[in-house]
């Protein structure tokens, strides 16, 4: 675990092609300033794991905009403000796979807790389950779907220690925790950080072991 | 009369029963939360991570932090609790909502939705919760005027837009009348402003009365 001193340090070394998981609902929970760290750090060629795909101008809509996406893995690309991505979707720059929200969040999960492959109930019979192995158990059919599992994970918190245990604010904690466990390298963006000892270890949502680097912004 | 929104967003709270824990789902289904009482003891869920959600937020209690499915800024009420997406879903996925409340471009006689794509060609598709809310959920109503602009009946045989899920719709409320729909046909419940006859010659499916 390491306390960078700028988003620029955090990001350091994210390669070409990775596959990078970025937190956030919308706004909320977003990690600007890693992603805008990651614009000027110039990697290229990603597949990139959000609930949405970017809002406005700024965040993970900027990095859109410079061309360095290949594939988005999303719940919900379709917004009023979706601007960016439509456009590029539209003249077939970039690659969309839809992931009900629920399989996005869970297959980042069994990424994180080692788990190979797991059946769900949701999106059978719709043509986000075409083409997969599903299974009828106890009376029910049931989808299999695989884990995600991310080279980076950008997540933005709201407060980490010094060991980099992480506490998030409100509905801004969405997809942090699960992407935390879901990546070769987790980087924390938050508002602070404080001394060890000075979060309430009953309170700590994302624990330490999960992550690697943290920039205050 | 035929209800209007506000309406039928009151008749869908009638039918939420006291103590539920109930995801209303973007869009219309959001009015029903005016409809609610106080004393009601309902729990709102928002899929991106909170129960027991208030009204939305105005002036100073506006927090980016603190917003709905439909990235609007909302409230949290006393007793409220904050969980990640993973958690949030195994919530719904696990049937620990009562209710949900969508809308729909389509619903079928044997409860079949469809809500998330309209399969144009240019349209971009996005699903959000909505296929995890329509199996989750232990009764899922579904909120919509009964025909499109030009007349076509949203209450079909069977969809012809992509599903949202499968046999998973219990109820729909509309501007002209409530159903029951799901393996025993449909059954109308009630009406408004328009009779039982002059549905069953509107609607391409068979219909029970109440």
């Amino acid at each position: 675990m390491r306390i960078c001193a700028s988003a620029a340090e955090a990001v350091a070394g994210i390669e070409d092609g990775s596959t990078v998981l970025i937190g956030g609902f919308g706004m909320a929970g977003m990690p600007v300033a890693l992603i805008d760290a990651l614009i000027e750090q110039g990697a290229s060629d990603l597949t990139v794991v959000s609930n949405n795909a970017g809002n406005g101008d700024t965040g993970l809509a900027a990095l859109l905009a410079q061309g360095r996406v290949r594939k988005m893995i999303c719940s919900f690309p379709r917004q009023h403000d979706s601007w960016v991505f439509d456009g590029l979707y539209r003249a077939g720059k970039i690659e969309l796979e839809l992931v009900p929200q629920g399989n996005l969040a869970e297959r980042m999960r069994a990424a994180g807790a080692g788990i190979g492959a797991f059946f769900t109930p949701t999106g059978v019979g719709t043509p986000l389950a075409e083409g997969k192995e599903t299974r009828e158990i106890d009376g029910r059919t049931y989808v299999l779907e695989y884990p995600i599992r991310g080279d980076v994970a950008l997540v933005g918190a709201h407060r980490a220690d010094r060991m980099g245990n992480l506490v998030y604010r409100k509905t801004a904690r969405n997809f942090g925790p699960v992407m935390a466990t879901a990546a070769a390298t987790t980087i924390a963006q938050v508002s602070r950080v404080v001394e060890t000892g000075d979060l309430d270890p009953e309170a700590v949502v994302t624990p330490s072991i999960y992550v690697d680097r943290v920039v205050a912004v | 009369m035929s209800l209007s929104k506000d309406e039928m967003a009151a008749r869908v709270a009638a039918d939420i029963p006291d103590g539920s824990f109930v995801n209303l789902g973007i869009g219309q289904p959001t009015l029903v939360a005016d409809h609610l009482t106080s004393g009601s003891g309902v729990v709102l869920h928002t899929e991106n991570g909170l129960l027991n959600m208030g009204p939305a937020a105005v002036g100073d209690a506006i927090d980016p932090d603190l917003t709905n499915a439909g990235k609007q800024p909302v409230t949290e009420r006393p007793g409220s609790s904050y969980f990640s997406s993973a958690d949030s879903f195994a919530m719904m996925r696990g049937g620990h909502l009562d209710v949900c409340v969508l809308g729909a471009f389509q619903v079928s006689a044997s409860g079949d939705i469809a809500n998330w794509h309209t399969g144009e060609p240019d349209a971009i598709p996005a699903v959000g919760g909505a296929m995890d809310l329509a199996i989750g959920a232990k009764r899922v109503f579904v909120m919509m005027t009964l025909f499109a602009k030009d007349g076509t009946p949203k209450l079909v045989p069977s969809c012809s837009y992509p599903l949202t899920g499968v046999g998973c719709v219990d109820r729909v409320y509309t501007d002209v009348a409530v159903f029951q729909v799901g393996a025993g046909g449909v059954q109308v419940l009630d009406t408004f402003g328009i009779t039982f006859d002059e549905l069953a010659e509107r609607l391409d499916v068979s219909l029970r009365p109440a």
